[in-house]
This record gives C-alpha cells, structure tokens and sequence, in this order.
C-alpha cells in the first residue's frame, strides 16, 4: 500500500532534497507552467470573476459561521433521502465506521473515488489492516497506489511523475493487483489512460461498496456533489450497491442554489477548463438507480480546531481547486512531499498547523515559513483565501508557543535586541556608527544567528556604504525636521 | 495639490544603512520636482521583519516608533514597496495585538496615507515623466508586495517609459516572485536561491544592462545573485533611475 | 457524549466570538444579444472534443441511426425516439441490465434535461428518456438529443430550471484526463465519445 508521511523532516530539510531532483524540478514545472496558462485563459473570459469569488467566499463564511447549524440540517436532510449519516470525531473513529460497513457486507475489497478526506484519515492503511483492499480508481491516485508513492498535488497527485516513469509503473506493478498492463504500452498518454481503463474496469464492475468523498454537501437538500473528469467517480458513486461518503464538516454549503457560484469557480481554478467533465449530484438512495445503501460519515479531525481560529477560519473555505499550488514558486520548485501532508502547497501550509495546531511538532511548525509571502496563491483563490495574512498569523502562533522557554531560541534573542535597537532612533543611530560600516545591521534584522554565511552561500553581499542615508541628512540637510 | 502639504520620506531602515544612494535620490527627485520633503529622524524601521517572522510582541514598540515618527504628516513616501504594504496592512495587526485603542487608531489614521514612490508620482502629484534622463538598456521587475499587496499596476512602468533615452524591455515570467521573502531567504536560503536563479535567468535572457525594481531588498538578492554569476547586469532602484538628469549624466 | 454532540459542541465552543455572518451578491451576466446560445452551446461542446451535429426533427431519425451505425445500443425504456434493434433497459423493472450486460453494448442513446451554451455542459436528471445514471456511464458512446429550446445561456439559468430533488449528471465533454504532466487527454472510464445532436 502507499507509503506514509509520517516521520517527515522540517520543510527547509525536505525541500533541500527536493531540490536536488532535477527529474522533479523539470516535471514541475512543464506542469505547473501548463495548468497555469491554461486557468488564465478561461478566468478571462469571466468578466464578473472578481464578483464570483467574492461570492464564492461569502457562500462558504455563511456555511462555516453558521456550522452547527447547517451540520443539523445536513443530517437531517440526508436521514430524508434515506442516508445513514455517522459521526467522526478524528481519523480513527472514521476509518472504523467505514471498515464497519465494509465487513457488513463481507467484502475484501472497495473502489475508491479520490478524496482528499480519506487520504487525510489514512483510509486505505486503515482498511488494509482489516483484510480490505482499497482500489484507487482516479488516474493519479492509481499512480501514487503502484508506485508505492505518496501524493504530492491536490488535484493530480501524481503531478512528480512524467509520462516515462508513468509507463514504467504500470509496466512493473498493474500485474500484482489485476490486468497487466499491455505488453506494447508505450508512454503516450492516451495508452497510459487506457491502460487504466482496462485495469480498472474488471475492479468497477465487481465492486459491491463504494468509497467517495465529496466536493459539496448542500445542507438544505442533503444533495452531495462529486466533481471529476474520468468517470472513474460516476463508476463509484452509481455501480455498486453500497456507497460510503467521507465528508469533512467544512464541506457543507447552506443552499442547494449555493452550487451555482461554486461550479462556476471550481473548474476553471483547477484543471483550467470551463466545466470539468463530469459532476454528479445525488441525495441519500434513489430507488432503482445507483446504491440502494447510502452512508455519510461527517468527519471533524481538528477541523473544529481550525474553525475556532479567528484569522485562520478562513481556510476552511478552501475548495481544493489546487490553484494555488499551481501558482506557487515554493511549490513549483520543491513540490508536495517537502510538506509531509497530504495538503502540500500554500493552502497546506495554513490548513495542516490550524488542523494539527502549532507548537509541538517542528515539521508542522516549520510549514507557516514555507513561503515567500509573495501572494500569488491569494490572487487566484476563487474563494479568497488570504493566505499570506495566515502565514503571518500562523508564525506568530508558532513563535508564541515557544515564548515560555527557559533558554531562547537565538532567533528570539536577536529579534529581541533588534526590536531594542529599532524601537528608539537614537538607539539606531548609535548602532549604525558603531558598526562602522553599516551593513553587519542586515543580519540582524533577519534574525541570523551569526553572520549571514546562508546568505552568501550563493549570493554577493553589496558593498557596504560608508555613511548610512541618516548620517548624511544631518550632515547636509538637516532642516525642519521635527525634532 | 502640494500646496502646504506635509511630505515625509520613510527611508526604511535597509536602505538607511545599505542603500543611502536611493534615499538620496528620492530627496533629490522630489526636490526637483519642487516637493519639500522632511526626513523625521525619529523613525528607525516598519517592523515587517519582526512581523513576518512571527514577533508580534517585538514589533509593538517599533511600531510605535514609527507612529511618532510619522504622525501629522499629509503623505509618508517610501521607496519600497514593502514597507509601504507593512505600514497598510499590518500595523494594525501590531496595533490590535498590543491592546492599545490609541495605537490602532494612530496607525489606521496613518495607514492610508503611506505611499510606495511610484504612487506618490502618479497618484498624488499626477506626473509619469519626471523629467529624468537615463540611457541605457532596463528590464523592470514589479516586485510582489507592489504588485499584490499595494496594487501598484503599471505606475512603475509608466514612469519608467518617458525617461528619456531608456530602452524598457520585458522580462520574462516578471510577475514571478524573486524568492527574497525577508525571514525566508535566511529560513528556507536553499528554495530562495533556487527561486533567485531562475530570476537571474530571466534577467539575464532580456539582455538589459540595469535590472530595475522598487523594492532594494529584492534588488539586492537578485543582484547578489547576478554579481556572483558575474552576469555584467546591474540592479538600481527606480527612485535612482528617475533621479537621473541629463545635467548629472 | 457521544461524537455527534461532541463535535457540535466543539464547533459551537469555536463560533463563541459570534463572528458576524457575510453577504455579497452572485453576480449574473446580462445576456448578450448578439451571441446565439445554441450555435455557441454547439461550439463549446466541440471544444471538448465531443461530436456535435445540429439537425431538424425531421431529418432526427436519419441521424440517428447514422450516429449509432453497426453499434448494439442501449435506451432507456421511455426514449421517445425511435432507435432499431436497441435493448431496451426499464431502471425499476426486474430485468434491469446488469454493469457487465452494459459493459457488453457500444452505445447509449438518450435525451438530456438541458444543455449549458457557456460551458458547453449537458445536464441529465435521469428523467423521462435519460434512464438511470449507469446506462449513459458504462457504454463506450453516448449519443445525446438535445432540443435547442432546451439550451440555456449560462450556469445560474441551468439551477433556475433544474429540480433540486433529481439526481443530477453533468457531462461537459467525453472523460478526460489531465492527471499525466497536466494534459488533457480525452478517454478513460466514462463514455470516451460524446456525441450531441441539436434538434433544431
Ligand atoms: S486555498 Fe484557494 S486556491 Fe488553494 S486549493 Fe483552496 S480554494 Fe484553491
């Protein structure tokens, strides 16, 4: 089964190896490059875009401000239509609900539609310790399963991997979990896609429980929405006779009406299309069409934990469109992994410290400096994420849980001299004249610990001036200054 | 629109102690331009390091600094686009963290009237040529926090295009950061030099003999990057471009 | 407590500061009068690759049989077109076909509940003459009539029309896929032809 993240190195560590990649860094990039043009492309021709995502935020902050609420109503709803809805405090006691159904059934084996939800709560391990074989059906994901891989994109999360290796996986690994795949597979990519299709029909068509999650949960009429593009989630969501769901409770919009601004940002923000190829709606049982049994598990998993964080709420809006990884420099050039978590980019280095919470684990504590705070991923976030402002929020959190040690980070000592020094001018000017030439100041000021060797490395320091722009004004101009 | 308008130069504390030439050149440009501008010397920094890694505490007494510095004047122009976005849209951060009324006040009363230079040009004194002569080869990098976080748009462009005998050229992928970031580029130095390396490719394709930018602090970590590579660019802040006169050439 | 009340609990307990609930209006494009909603409905869904024919009613059956030529097909029991030799699937009957019966078929012929001119989107609500959801998945070519009073201009006119209660698929193309270096490649497990006639 998959490979996990668990034991993962702080970002700066991961990010080095990452680095050395070079296969990595130029699979990224054509990507990211391709995704990128192609979702400008079709926000253009949306003259009210900027509108839309003021809605689309809207219609999310309405959902999570007024949660419980909606939650209640969810349920209701969908015990309507015939659902079974349960209750999931944390991964754990998700992923028992789900092995619970499964072995009611009897079953060794689910199809799987790719969630984001069960991919967080470790699902597939989970099952696999019971007996249970979890098929990954989306292409990405069934890279990822053979590969023995971890994901490392939203939306594609087999983004680290070009068309050769691809063909190398299917060649090497189809055979271990049914048909292998064909002798003469080359890397085109319409072989690689039907070589998945051949592999995955046998697995859709026996399948007698299906796991999704979903992209919305519409409160009013417990309508639950998968978005998609392979049919993969159609084949899921309507072939077999069971149907387990795995939906965060952030995922819920009030109004079925709701739905309307939502698909209107979604597929343009994500593969960068007009509409994605299929999204399926559907509410509890439909009697003789698709599962006749219907399960929702509503999962929490810290997302309360988030919830109660005034400046870092806003992340639950997230849609997982994956635009904002797409538009990352951090991202194109380390990728997924470097982030240890299944929500890798800008949005993963908000929403794993505000699940997770800051303060006891350094490799999540290190994701809110994962950024250059350059703001790209809050410009395209079709729900307005300000994803910078919780990066910054999120650091003072990190550096607030650690404001009780004995011994100071040096950091902490450095920053604290430097605010010593900037809070008073005279104090500055003292400095500035004393340190001569006034560059060593630099250091300071970026919290270096000793002198700025990780600056040089790589890059010239400029020449030092001889007289700092303070000195020079009182010695040439000084005038009407207010004293 | 100048008349009896109080202007102060907010230097910003790197280019105070490393780029003292482009404090100098925003003095001499808006002097000739016939703005009288005051340099307060009680002022030391906007707090953005501290802010954006993450010591909030810390930057509440430089915040306050930078109240009395500035308080009562009509506009604070800066040369850096970063600073500007600090003094907009995190001192109330600052403010608020430090439970003062009177602080938050002062600094949303200050707030909006902190200028980065290109808006103070075009904005307030409604000019795009300001007269400057400058004949050499320029690319322009509109660094992020101009771009995304003040919305300068193409102010700086303008103003570069009716200098006299400057040939503008574009970059490519210009709206890509330069992976300075402050606190990053010494906390993740390995993403940031790869991000300065593709920067300095670019830089490098357009053939310009000066890269351009608002922000010093980006300059000077593209430009390290350049100087290293020995690449025959330089980088200048466009305040020392627009300072530039035929006269002085 | 159990985790339903556990986890209301937590979330109440997290909106304690009573955050104050936004608005903004969606916004809805004017429709513009120049541009045809059914020939741009007919250019957006070739764009995904799909076929696209545009015929009158009269000339319908012909098309019909064209489009499905040498294929066993499969329709839903209350098609009100006339396809020869199609099987016939009845959704709450006894003898609904089985996924490995329609997995054995070419084709699928049925109507549509809408069809979406700016994003080039059909709509089934599995309602008379669509069938329910597995007979247009599973076969390897949908045919699709669309009436073009069924066209509307953009996504808000398609939730004013639709039913909140009906299962709903949306098809904007053939299955597709970008998941190799991000490149749309057409064909993987749903319907890898699309074929839309617009009865005009
Ligand atoms: S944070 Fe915004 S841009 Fe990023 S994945 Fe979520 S919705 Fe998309």
């Amino acid at each position: 089964m998959s490979a996990t993240f668990v034991g993962m190195p702080a970002f700066p560590t991961a990010a080095r190896a990452a680095l050395a990649d070079t296969q990595l860094r130029h699979n990224l990039t054509h990507a990211t490059h391709t995704i990128r043009d192609k979702r400008a492309r079709v926000v253009a021709e949306l003259p009210e875009w900027e509108e839309l995502r003021t809605a689309g935020a809207a219609t999310k902050d309405r959902a999570l401000l007024t949660l419980d609420e909606q939650l209640v109503r969810l349920e209701e709803s969908l015990t309507s239509r015939g659902a079974v809805v349960h209750w999931a405090r944390d991964a754990d006691e998700a992923c028992r609900i789900v092995a619970d159904v499964a072995q009611a059934h009897g079953v060794d084996e689910v199809v799987k539609v790719k969630s984001m939800a069960t991919q967080e709560i470790g699902l597939n391990e989970a099952l696999a310790a019971e007996g249970i074989a979890a098929w990954e059906t989306d292409l990405a994901e069934l890279i990822v399963q053979l590969g023995d891989d971890l994901p490392s994109h939203i939306l594609v999360p087999a983004i680290h991997r070009n068309r050769a290796e691809i063909r190398e996986i299917f060649r090497r690994r189809m055979a271990a979990s049914g048909r292998p795949a064909p002798d003469d597979l080359t890397d085109d990519p319409g072989e690689l896609a039907n070589a998945a299709r051949l592999h995955l029909r046998e697995k859709f068509l026996r399948a007698r429980v299906g796991v999704s999650g979903a992209n919305f949960a519409v409160a009013e009429t417990g309508t639950l929405v998968v978005v998609e593009s392979e049919g993969n989630g159609r084949m899921c969501l309507t072939l077999p006779e069971v149907l387990i769901s795995v939906v965060g409770i952030e995922k819920v919009v009030p109004t079925w009406r709701d739905l309307d601004v939502l698909l209107r940002l979604l597929p343009r923000s994500s593969t960068g299309e007009r509409m994605n190829p299929y999204t399926s709606m559907w509410h509890g049982v439909t009697p003789g069409d698709g599962p006749q049994e219907v399960h929702v598990v509503l999962l929490d998993n810290g997302r309360s934990h988030a919830l109660a964080d005034q400046v870092g709420r806003q992340a639950l809006r997230c849609i997982r469109c994956s635009a904002c990884l797409n538009v990352c420099p951090v991202y194109e050039r380390v990728g997924g992994h470097a982030y240890g978590s299944v929500y890798p980019g800008p949005i993963g280095a908000i929403l794993n410290p505000l699940l997770k919470g800051v303060g006891s684990d350094p490799q999540v504590d290190s994701l809110p400096y994962a950024s250059s705070l350059c703001g790209a991923c809050y410009e395209v976030c079709p729900v307005k994420i300000d994803i910078p402002s919780v990066l910054v929020d999120l650091r003072a959190q990190v550096v607030d849980a650690h404001r009780d040690r004995r011994v100071p980070k040096p950091e902490a000592v450095s920053m604290r001299a430097a605010a010593w020094t900037l809070s008073d001018s005279r104090r500055l000017a003292r400095a500035e004249r004393i340190s001569g030439r006034a560059g060593r100041w630099l250091t300071r000021l970026a919290g270096l610990p000793g002198p700025g060797r990780r600056w040089t490395s790589a890059r010239d320091l400029p020449a030092p001036p001889r007289e700092s722009f303070r000195a020079w004004w009182l010695r040439t101009r000084r005038r009407g200054s207010r004293s | 629109m100048m008349d009896g308008m109080r202007v102060a130069l907010m230097v910003t504390c790197v280019n105070d102690v490393l780029f003292p030439r482009t404090g100098r050149a925003v003095v001499d440009l808006l002097t000739r331009l016939g703005v009288e501008v005051d340099f307060p010397e009680a002022q030391t920094c906007c707090g953005q390091p501290m802010v954006n890694t993450g010591y909030l505490d810390e930057a509440v007494p430089v915040v306050r600094t930078f109240v009395s510095a500035f308080e009562g004047y009509d506009a604070v122009v800066t040369p850096s686009g970063s600073c500007a976005g600090s003094a907009r849209h995190q001192h109330r951060m600052v403010a608020e963290r430090s439970g003062d009324a009177g602080l938050v006040a002062a600094v949303s009363e200050i707030g909006p009237r902190v200028y980065e230079l290109s808006e103070f040009l075009v904005d307030v004194l409604g000019l795009t040529d300001v007269g400057a002569y400058f004949p050499h080869r320029v690319t322009y990098h509109p660094t992020c926090h101009s771009l995304r976080l003040l919305g300068v748009g193409d102010r700086p462009r303008r103003l570069l295009e009716a200098v006299r005998g400057l040939t503008l050229v574009d970059l490519p992928e210009a709206e890509e950061c330069c992976g300075f970031g402050g606190t990053f580029a010494m906390k993740n130095a390995d993403v940031s030099v790869a991000m300065g390396a593709d920067k300095a490719r670019h830089v490098r394709e357009t053939d310009a003999e000066v890269l351009v930018a608002g922000d010093n602090s980006c300059l000077m970590h593209i430009g390290g990057m350049l100087s290293r590579q020995r690449a025959g660019v330089r980088v200048m802040h466009l305040a020392e471009v627009l300072a530039s006169t035929e006269a002085a050439a | 407590m159990s985790a339903r009340e556990e986890i209301l609990g937590r979330v109440r307990a997290a909106l304690a500061d009573g955050p104050e609930v936004p608005t903004a209006a969606v916004p809805r494009r004017t429709p513009d009068g120049s541009v045809d909603v059914v020939t741009l409905f007919c250019e957006r869904v070739a764009d995904y690759r799909a076929s696209v024919e545009r015929c009158s009613a009269a000339e319908l059956p012909e098309r019909l049989r064209a489009a499905v030529a040498g294929e066993r097909v499969v329709v839903p029991t209350d098609l009100d077109l006339d396809v020869p030799g199609s099987v016939v699937d009845d959704a709450l009957s006894t003898d609904v076909l089985s996924a490995a019966e329609l997995d054995a078929l070419d084709a699928v012929v049925t109507r549509a509940r809408l069809g979406i001119a700016e994003t080039g989107t059909i709509v089934l609500d599995h309602g008379p003459g669509q069938g329910r959801r597995a007979i247009t998945l599973v076969p390897d070519h949908h045919v699709c009539v669309v009436d073009a009073s069924q066209v509307v201009a953009d996504v808000p006119d398609a939730f004013d029309a639709l039913d909140a209660s009906r299962p709903l698929t949306w098809i904007s193309g053939p299955s597709a896929t970008s998941d190799i270096e991000l490149d749309r490649v057409e064909g993987v497990h749903g319907p890898r032809h699309l074929h839309v006639i617009v009865v005009t």
